[in-house]
């Protein structure tokens, strides 16, 4: 049970760095996303197998589960990613504060702006580092420069990416290094002042110390934010998230506080996993 | 005892002599593109820069027809600022590079929007449905169709429009644009507009597919991520996916409009191949657009030649000395699109390297 | 602290949440893009279709009242099986025979020196040559893809035909060689397809896999060997269908069998005398100003339409021939 101990060890260290920080009890009782009864189809083939969940507003909700367990199709379900695949359909319901994101009369365009995304791969556009920040405000209409700069300036900051590029902002984005290119992306996403955050394992491409500086931007973000995280990290999950929810060949297994779930599961599955024995 | 004999086989040696004959066999079949090239530069060339000595001198001393030949040569300033001419030493191609040059850019200005736009609808709106295909194998089809078929296309559609106007013969349609008005003649008739029309449709599938390739080549991740900002298809399109593609797309229009420049085929059967003795609008330089800005709206409707057609036009002629202008009007053309195919190169190889996802 | 306590302009006043769709400009122009685009789509389509109306109306049937199309006056009978084509003679004749006679001498000639030169200019490039000199050879064959029809024309007429053709064949042999003749054309025929047919095989031998290469040298071929016993016939229907749209241009090349190979209709297999081909003929027509409403101008069609059914069967049979044969190696 080492395993475990550790776990447990990391969540205690997050709690004391929070409570200390900030004095903010650990989970929000808002309800943010409320899904329920989600089945997802890629062509035939069925993903998800009636999925039901809530996620808390202003907290980090973490999906683990081995690979193709359907996390990512899950998260990619939450802003309608998977709109732009072929022969994906769905059924059952995904509310966001109430309004089903699924029904006919629902513009993509504004849910996305309302639920960002930040992908596992970087993926800056070949433009400059302002251009790639100020696309998204500048296609919603902004087009006042001054205003622009400064939602680039506010983003950078909150990305925790401005000392290390005010300098060159017209610089390529290309030339930032992975975890600035990473970063960048997220602030990237915050440009469009959206209320939660999608990311699908936004640090698995990055060096230890990127992946730490992301975590703990993850950290700060979520006093504005509702971040939603797929990782295949198990110790990622335990230092950064609120709550963790165990996805497992398609079907949510288990979903409860984080500190809950990696001391005291309740399924076996959930176990073994968390333990190694499988996965 | 040194070597196993079982090795000596006895074919071996007549294998590496066939082997050897075919290596440069087939060498020699890559260079023979390459002499043809050479030679055909060399004859060319030659011809564009010597007139022939008159009958009269030919008996005398070869000195004097050096100097005739090397005092004369086609390739002069007087030959890019003068009209075609009875005269062969007062003949030039003036009218004929401000038609190809007002060509280029129509069709240009057609062949690009169209071919870009068909490119992005098929790429990126079409699902892979039937109409898809459709238009696909019809693209494939339309490139294999020869140029003379698109000129008979022009014929009938642009300068005759299938018959539609004929009452109405020398009838304008005065097009009143605010600030000015313009006549445009209809049916089109032998103008450069319709000339350009038919050279769009000979070129567009070439654009098309080519800006296909460049559309394809996009990794999805940068739609993605667009569209993960909230973008909405044509944003992600149009400020995205188009300008990451914008190198592919150029290489590919600038080779189809330098095989445009070229054809003489379609514009014969528009009839453009009269004599010409003025140029589109009347401008012949720069300048002139300054002081008669109204030719530029004149131009597409004006009657006009071409580089390749002055060209045909000089190799038909019976007389010898035409034949020598006929090779320095095919030095210019030949100038001119070398330059294309070297920006295009350019514009290639300066993106192959820079463009990393 | 935290920088994110220290950002206000960026956070409006969320005014509650609206998914809705509503009527924006932004959505208004998406569905006119979209629908612009699916315009400038299906003018491809719109293209063949008037060409396929140009022919049937101007050829076969006529649909202006008081007009008669070419076949409601010349029977298929006669434009297929007369001997002779002589439009513009008193004594007229529509005979195809002589045209279809031209065109595929002086096709046949190009390809006779232009596939196989091809070919091995591609079996070089794909198993010989280093990928420096490919590299360099590149762009010099797409240099001379790109030379226009008139040049290649003009080569023939003042190049091949007095300084390679006249000394060989009128010299050394003692046949006369017209100045005008289908020998000249064929040959810059041939130069001119060499690039079609060089990429296009080149690169249906370089999809061949490298496997099947190093199984061959494994068994002790020469390169010899492994290039005309493996790797061509890997790459066979690639090749042919690179033939085949290589000669299909061919057939529809205009300018340069029109300067090189004249204006005499001819139904003989002699290739040093002139010959016409379709495409000269419509050309040469062209010239003369055919008034509208003859017979002489709309036999352009009727040849026009001959030439666009030959060359569509060809290009159709390529891609057939390319989709037919091609998963075999993946």
């Amino acid at each position: 049970m080492t395993i475990m101990q550790s776990f447990t060890e990391l969540v205690h260290q997050r709690q004391q760095r929070e409570s200390a920080k900030r004095n903010r009890p650990v989970e929000s009782e808002v309800t943010k996303l409320d899904v329920r009864n989600l089945n997802f189809f890629y062509g035939e083939k069925q993903a998800l197998f009636d999925v039901s969940m809530t996620v808390a507003e202003r907290a980090v909700t973490a999906f683990i589960g081995p690979s193709g367990c359907g996390k990512s199709t899950f998260l990619r379900a939450l802003n309608r990613m998977n709109d732009i695949i072929e022969g994906a359909h769905h059924n059952g319901t995904v509310l966001l504060e109430g309004q089903e994101i699924y029904a006919p009369d629902v513009d993509v365009v504004s849910l996305r702006k309302r639920v960002g995304m930040v992908f596992q791969k970087s993926t800056p556009f070949p433009k400059s580092i302002f251009d790639n920040v100020a696309y998204g405000p500048k296609i919603a209409g902004q087009r006042n420069h001054k205003g622009l700069s400064e939602i680039v300036e506010q983003s950078l900051k909150r990305a925790a990416l401005w000392d290390e590029v005010k300098d060159r902002l017209q610089d390529s984005a290309l030339a930032l290094s992975g975890g600035q290119q990473q970063r960048l992306c997220i602030a990237r996403a915050l440009a469009t002042n959206p209320d939660v955050l999608l990311m699908d394992e936004p640090a698995s491409a990055l060096d230890p110390a990127s992946t730490s500086r992301v975590e703990d931007l993850i950290f700060e973000l979520k006093q504005n934010y509702t971040i939603v995280i797929v990782t295949h990290n198990m110790q990622q999950a335990a230092r950064i998230s609120d709550w963790t929810a165990f996805f497992y060949q398609g079907y949510l297994i288990e979903k409860d506080h984080t500190q809950k779930l990696f001391t005291t599961p309740k399924k076996k599955q959930t176990e073994d996993y968390i333990t190694g024995r499988f996965g | 005892m040194s070597v196993p004999t079982k090795l000596q086989e006895p074919h071996l040696a007549r294998r590496h002599r066939i082997d050897k004959a075919f290596e440069w066999v087939c060498c020699g079949s890559t260079w023979f593109g390459v002499v043809v090239l050479g030679m055909l530069l060399l004859s060319v060339g030659w011809k564009a820069l010597t007139w022939p000595p008159s009958k009269a001198k030919l008996p005398s001393s070869p000195v004097a027809t050096v100097e005739a030949t090397s005092s004369s040569a086609p390739l002069s300033t007087r030959f890019f600022s003068s009209y075609d001419s009875r005269k062969p030493r007062e003949a030039g191609i003036l009218a004929a590079i401000w038609g190809s040059l007002w060509l280029i850019v129509l069709v240009a200005l057609f062949s690009v929007p169209i071919g870009v736009g068909s490119a992005v609808y098929l790429e990126e709106y079409a699902n892979d449905g039937r109409l898809k295909r459709i238009i696909q194998v019809n693209l494939s089809n339309l490139a294999g169709v020869p140029s003379i078929v698109y000129a008979l296309l022009g014929m009938t559609a642009f300068v005759k429009m299938f018959g539609f106007f004929t009452k109405d013969e020398g009838k304008s349609l005065v097009i009143n644009l605010l600030f000015t008005t313009v006549d445009v003649p209809l049916p089109f008739d032998r103008t450069l507009i319709s000339g350009a029309l038919t050279l769009t449709l000979l070129v567009l599938p070439t654009v098309i597919v080519a800006s296909q390739e460049a559309l394809r080549a996009v990794p999805s991740s940068i739609r993605t991520a667009s569209y993960a900002l909230g973008a909405t298809q044509w944003q992600t399109i149009r400020y995205q996916v188009i300008p990451a593609a914008m190198p592919g797309i150029m290489t590919g229009v600038i080779l189809a409009l330098s095989r445009a420049m070229g054809e003489a085929a379609p514009l014969m059967l528009i009839g453009a191949l009269t004599y010409v003795a003025y140029t589109p609008g009347d401008i012949t330089s720069v300048s002139d657009i300054f002081k008669n800005p109204h030719g530029l709206l004149d131009a597409p409707f004006d009657k006009f030649t071409a580089l390749p057609l002055q060209i045909y036009q000089w190799i038909n002629h019976p007389r010898a000395e035409y034949g020598h202008l006929a090779a320095a009007g095919i030095m210019v053309l030949l100038t001119i699109l070398l330059l294309m195919n070297t920006v295009a190169i350019v514009i290639r190889h300066k993106f192959q390297k820079c463009t990393r996802w | 602290m935290s920088l994110a306590n220290a950002v206000s302009p960026l956070t409006p006043p969320k005014t509650g949440l609206r998914l809705q769709k509503q009527f924006s400009w932004a959505r208004a122009r998406e569905a006119g893009v979209r629908a612009v685009l699916l315009g400038c789509a299906s003018l491809s389509l719109l293209t063949t279709l008037a060409i396929v109306y140009m022919f049937l109306t101007e050829a076969v049937y006529s649909v202006t009242p008081g007009t008669t199309a070419f076949f409601q006056e010349v029977s298929l009978w006669n434009f297929l099986a007369d001997t002779e084509w002589s439009p513009q003679f008193a004594d007229k004749h529509f005979g195809i025979l002589p045209l279809l006679c031209g065109t595929f001498v002086i096709a046949g000639i190009g390809s006779l020196i232009g596939l196989p030169i091809g070919l091995a200019a591609a079996i070089y490039l794909s198993e010989y040559a280093k990928p420096k000199f490919r590299r360099m050879m590149k762009p010099v064959l797409e240099v001379l893809a790109g030379i226009p029809s008139v040049v290649y024309g003009y080569f023939a007429l003042v190049f091949v035909t007095p300084y390679a053709l006249r000394p060989i064949f009128q010299s050394l042999l003692g046949i006369d060689v017209d100045i005008f003749n289908a020998m000249s054309a064929g040959v810059v025929l041939g130069v001119m397809i060499i690039p079609t047919v060089c990429s296009l095989s080149e690169d249906a031998l370089r999809a061949v896999p490298r496997g099947l290469r190093e199984a061959g040298y494994a068994l002790g071929s020469t390169k010899y060997d492994v290039s005309l016993k493996v790797v061509v016939p890997a790459a066979f229907s690639g090749i042919v269908a690179s033939f085949l749209l290589a000669i299909s241009r061919a057939i529809g090349e205009t300018m340069a069998v029109c300067i090189a190979a004249g204006q005499m209709p001819r139904l003989s297999l002699n290739p040093f005398r002139s010959m016409e081909t379709m495409t000269a003929y419509m050309v040469g027509a062209s010239l003369g100003d055919t008034p509208a409403g003859t017979i002489e101008y709309k036999s352009l069609y009727a040849v026009g339409f001959t030439l666009f059914l030959i060359t569509l069967g060809m290009n159709i049979l390529a891609n057939w021939v390319m989709n037919r044969f091609r998963e075999v190696y993946e």
